[in-house]
């Protein structure tokens, strides 16, 4: 590739990525406007972060959000780093056609038809919604994307490790919490922190699976945009944005880092020999 | 055979020669397939205790299967495998008392060079303190004591390899497998492992089974050889008998270089056998121990190094010597090979050993040359 | 939650208990695969029943109840099962079913409408994203190799923050006096506000957005392995540029793009928050439709209708999709 970018190519860029992020930037801006109206800027004020602190039901819907997304996302994870086992390691068995289709079908499916489905399904069985209900129906889910992520991982894992590790006498299970686990694991962290955030945003599955008392910060923020826009709401969208932003960058530095770390160590060992 | 075993003999280790001794690993028509692609086929072998023995062949032939399926990374689709006269089938990998030092090393890349050698030690459930003198123990032995703290990535090659080595015997197993162990390595570090490889066996006393397709790694590190093509074994015998007596075409031309010469035999006394060449037109005699009988078809085959090359007609009767054309040479600073054209359709060729610096009149290129060699220095292949 | 612990309690109970030495027992096949037996049995179950119980079933329930009538009542349908005949009350089910709902769905334009509107609205903006997106990743994959891994990083962070936020941003942007107005008024763009919000323009302009990085990465990744030498070599041969991205860059990318378009076509036909928070009453797309049915009319087994169409009007792209995937990846185009 071309060292030197191209207006054309320079100017492609900049209009591209000023769509994707203006928006997002306005939006944290005027959280900070002293103003209620939301697009008329009257100076800065964080009076709305205060107001955050103050509005129970807010908080209560926070708790709850992440509650829902820790729990299903430990749940989703270990469900999904099972299936990523099975795909990748099982070969051949009754109904695998059927077990792949089932992974593959939710990162595609339509929210309302997964939330419509999981509720009759409640329904059917005379299980009261609430907050389990929303973790059953994000764990199921996100599982496929943590199955999808896992599995690639594995796809680039040497097999004859587990091997030498059976060799020298340890059992599968252990083979797997020694050996395979530690190896697949920036994987399975990724996996974790997808099915976290893919939590925190779901509106739909979340409205058609809760009851009352379980209310999702998502659900929150949907009744109170269909009201009108409020300085309040971006508080508390730009408080979530940050979150997930930082937990990205700080992620996605800490794996550059180890990288470089070794293959600094490499080149040395190299050198030395 | 009434013939003595030729070729060099490392020590006289001849188990396989005692009726009496019981097989230490013993594959009894062992069968595996993969769909519908036989990899092993229907093959039997016994290798003895503290024998190093070799599987040699091509990629593809079924060593490697069946080193894992000794190792239990795969079950056998039929036959059996018995260890000390146990029956194998059904222990899973890691209740066999036989370690592998794997093609790729895989060293455990998250923990440190101590943690990869006690890994096998702490699955024994042994104590922290033996643990620790075994694990020191082994680092000495493979001189990396160094070296403990360090990850795999930050080792050289040979350092790596050294670490698989000295993990798999670490557990001091009943049987350690080598499955190409030293095809990462680069010539000169190879050629050294391989005299490691056999003295660190003569003084543990182990039994090794050596995965490779390098012929001459095969010779130098091994008791026997087993030579392998499409999941058989077409011969299992001596470094010595493999080279002086291979068994069939197929053994002769995978080890080393050889001349074959196609022809019918015409007269057979004992074991001297006359076999005429159409190609060059003439009989050739040659004494060894074959059940063809004449008019069957078969080969001579001799290797280049057995051959002389003279420009008078040697005057010994008895050994055969046919006229020929210097077609090339192949100067290679010890040796020199020479490639004779004897017929329009057939070159042999010779090797010579440079013995001195200088030569008084050369054999050089379109020369009229003989090429002469004993009667004992061919073999009769009927396969 | 129980099924969790089944994990390593089973796998724990196959391991102590592993077929004994000198056992005389026919050696079973699974090549390359340590975990055999009761291990295996439950590493496999695990997963599987809870898709099962989760996600399959609820299917069979839904298009089970888009067969039954409605009913005011808790729940808002008629039973179907009366699990105390036994098999002979399957029978009597069977007879009850009805393909109502289904009529219905096709008597009424409104629906038919819905269907129409969402596969014009997922369509053109799937054609909008590729315009959108294609010259970003061609920037991308452009720039200097060291800027790569941020770019990419850029694409990606907007994906991992709320969708719903994301599409929140566009309402203060988009609404009458809202900021896109008052710029326009501003320069003198315009004289009258432009309505914008509550149309399907702004449906569009919340799709593109909300789906850009699913049309730029797979993009992107076409690009990135495009040989530079490759558009050297077509204008060595006398090609003038333009005709070397029509001749060469676009045929090349080919694949990237398929991908891209089904990754936005096939969420959005099924979209909801866009539609409902952008295009207000005015924009008909099926999830919107879906949800009120199930949540103003509460007329379940007709949203299970809908929910069975709109799977149905999914099925062939989505087995498209699967197709293009397996090759991409079998054969890396």
């Amino acid at each position: 590739m071309p060292a030197k970018p191209s207006w054309f190519n320079l100017t492609s860029l900049v209009l591209g990525f000023s769509f994707l992020y203006l928006p997002i930037v306005i939006l944290i801006v005027f959280s900070f406007n002293e103003s209620r109206l939301v697009t008329v800027w009257a100076g800065f004020s964080t009076k709305w972060y205060t107001a955050l602190l103050h509005n129970q039901q807010l908080l209560e819907a926070a708790w709850v959000t992440i509650k829902v997304g820790a729990i299903s996302a430990t749940l989703a994870t270990i469900l999904g780093t099972l299936a990523a086992l099975v795909l990748a390691r099982q070969g051949r068995f009754l109904g695998r056609t059927l077990f792949s289709g089932m992974i593959y079908a939710p990162l595609v499916m339509p929210e309302v038809i997964l939330g419509l489905s999981l509720l009759l399904l409640f329904v059917a069985i005379d299980q009261n919604r609430g907050v389990w209900t929303i973790i059953i129906a994000h764990t199921t889910f996100s599982m496929c994307y943590v199955a999808v992520v896992v599995q690639s991982r594995l796809s680039g894992f040497d097999r004859s490790l587990e091997e030498a590790a059976m060799d020298l006498g340890c059992p599968p299970v252990r083979t797997f919490f020694r050996i395979t686990l530690p190896q697949i694991f920036p994987g399975v962290a990724a996996g974790w922190m997808l099915a976290f955030t893919l939590s925190l945003d779901d509106l739909v599955i979340a409205s058609f699976n809760s009851g009352p008392g379980s209310t999702t910060l998502p659900m929150k923020i949907y009744s109170q945009v269909r009201l009108g826009v409020t300085p309040e709401i971006n508080a508390i969208c730009t408080l979530l944005v940050l979150l997930v932003t930082l937990g990205v960058i700080i992620a996605s530095i800490l794996t550059k880092r180890q990288k470089l770390k070794r293959i600094e160590e490499e080149r040395l060992a190299a050198a030395h020999l | 055979m009434a013939r003595k075993p030729l070729g060099p003999i490392r020590r006289t280790f001849l188990p396989w020669d005692d009726p009496g001794e019981q097989p230490f690993i013993e594959f009894r028509n062992i069968t595996k397939r993969f769909g519908s692609f036989v990899a092993v086929n229907d093959l039997s072998l016994k290798i003895y205790e503290r024998e190093f023995h070799a599987l040699l062949g091509g990629s593809g032939c079924g060593k490697t299967t069946l080193m894992r399926l000794l190792a239990g990374f795969e079950q056998p689709t039929s036959g059996q495998i018995f260890l000390e006269g146990n029956d194998l089938a059904g222990v899973p990998p890691y209740k066999r008392p036989i370690n592998m030092m794997f093609q790729s090393y895989a060293l455990f890349p998250h923990m440190n060079v101590e943690k990869n050698i006690a890994f096998g030690l702490e699955m024994d459930g042994l104590s922290g303190k033996e643990i620790r003198s075994r694990t020191h123990e082994m680092l000495s032995l493979v001189k990396l004591e160094g070296f403990r703290k360090r990850k795999p990535h930050q080792l050289s090659g040979g350092q790596r390899q050294r670490v698989a080595l000295a993990r798999s015997l670490a557990k001091r197993p009943k049987v350690l497998l080598l499955d190409e162990p030293l095809a990462a390595l680069d010539k000169k570090l190879r050629e050294e492992t391989q005299l490691e490889l056999i003295n660190l066996q003569e003084q543990l006393r182990l039994t090794f089974l050596i995965v490779t397709h390098d012929q001459e790694e095969a010779m130098t590190v091994a008791d026997r050889i087993s030579v392998m093509d499409k999941g058989s074994i077409l011969q299992n015998a001596t470094p010595g008998e493999i080279y002086e007596q291979p068994n069939s075409r197929f053994v002769a031309e995978f080890i080393g270089d050889i001349n074959v010469l196609d022809g019918q035999i015409t007269r057979k006394h004992r074991e001297d056998v006359q076999l005429f060449s159409s190609v060059l037109g003439g009989h050739l005699s040659v004494r060894y121990p074959t059940s063809a009988d004449v008019g069957d078809h078969a080969a001579l085959a001799i290797r280049p190094e057995k051959m002389r090359i003279s420009f008078e007609k040697p005057e010994d009767q008895s050994t055969n010597a046919i006229q020929g054309e210097v077609w090339d040479i192949a100067y290679m600073g010890d040796v020199s090979i020479y490639h004779i054209k004897v017929a329009e359709t057939e070159t042999l060729r010779a090797i010579v050993a440079n013995t001195t610096r200088l030569v008084e009149r050369p054999i050089s290129w379109d020369d009229q040359v003989w090429l002469s060699w004993d009667s004992d220095a061919g073999i009769i292949l009927t396969r | 939650m129980t099924e969790t612990n089944l994990f390593p309690k089973d796998l724990t109970r196959s391991e102590t208990t592993p077929p004994l030495r000198h056992e005389p027992e026919a050696p079973e096949n699974t090549p390359t695969n340590p975990v055999r037996g009761w291990g295996r049995f439950a590493l496999i179950c695990v997963p599987y029943f809870w898709l099962l119980l989760f996600f399959f079933i609820p299917f069979l329930i839904v298009a089970k109840i888009s067969l039954s009538q409605a009913a005011i009542a808790i729940p808002p349908y008629l039973p179907l099962m009366d699990w105390s005949k036994g098999v002979m009350g399957l029978w009597e089910v069977a007879k009850s079913w009805s393909l109502d709902n289904y009529i219905w769905l096709k008597e009424d334009a409104l629906y038919w409408q819905a269907y129409t509107s969402s596969l014009k609205i997922a369509f053109l903006s799937t054609v909008l994203t590729l315009l959108v997106g294609f010259p970003i990743a061609y920037g991308m994959a452009r720039a200097p190799r060291a800027w790569h891994t941020t770019l990419v990083m850029m694409v990606i962070l907007p994906f991992w923050t709320s969708f719903l936020i994301r599409v929140y941003a566009w309402i203060g942007i988009l609404k009458t006096d809202g900021l896109l107005n008052q710029a326009l008024l501003f320069t003198g763009v315009i004289n009258e506000p432009l309505i914008i919000l509550n149309t399907s323009t702004a449906v569009y302009v919340g799709i593109v957005y909300s789906y850009l990085p699913f049309m730029v990465l797979p993009l992107y990744s076409s690009l990135e392995k495009l040989d530079t030498t490759l558009i050297e070599a077509a204008e060595d041969l006398g090609c003038p540029p333009w005709k070397t991205f029509w001749r060469v860059t676009v045929p090349l990318a080919m694949p990237g793009m398929i991908a891209g378009c089904f990754l936005v076509f096939i969420p959005a036909l099924g979209e909801f928050v866009i539609p409902d928070l952008l295009g207000g009453s005015s924009t008909l797309m099926i999830g919107k439709t879906l949800w009120i049915e199930f949540f103003s009319n509460r007329d379940w087994p007709v949203a299970s209708a809908v929910a069975i169409v709109l799977l149905g009007l999914l099925i062939v792209p989505i087995m498209m999709f699967q197709r293009h995937e397996t090759r991409r990846n079998e054969g890396d185009m």
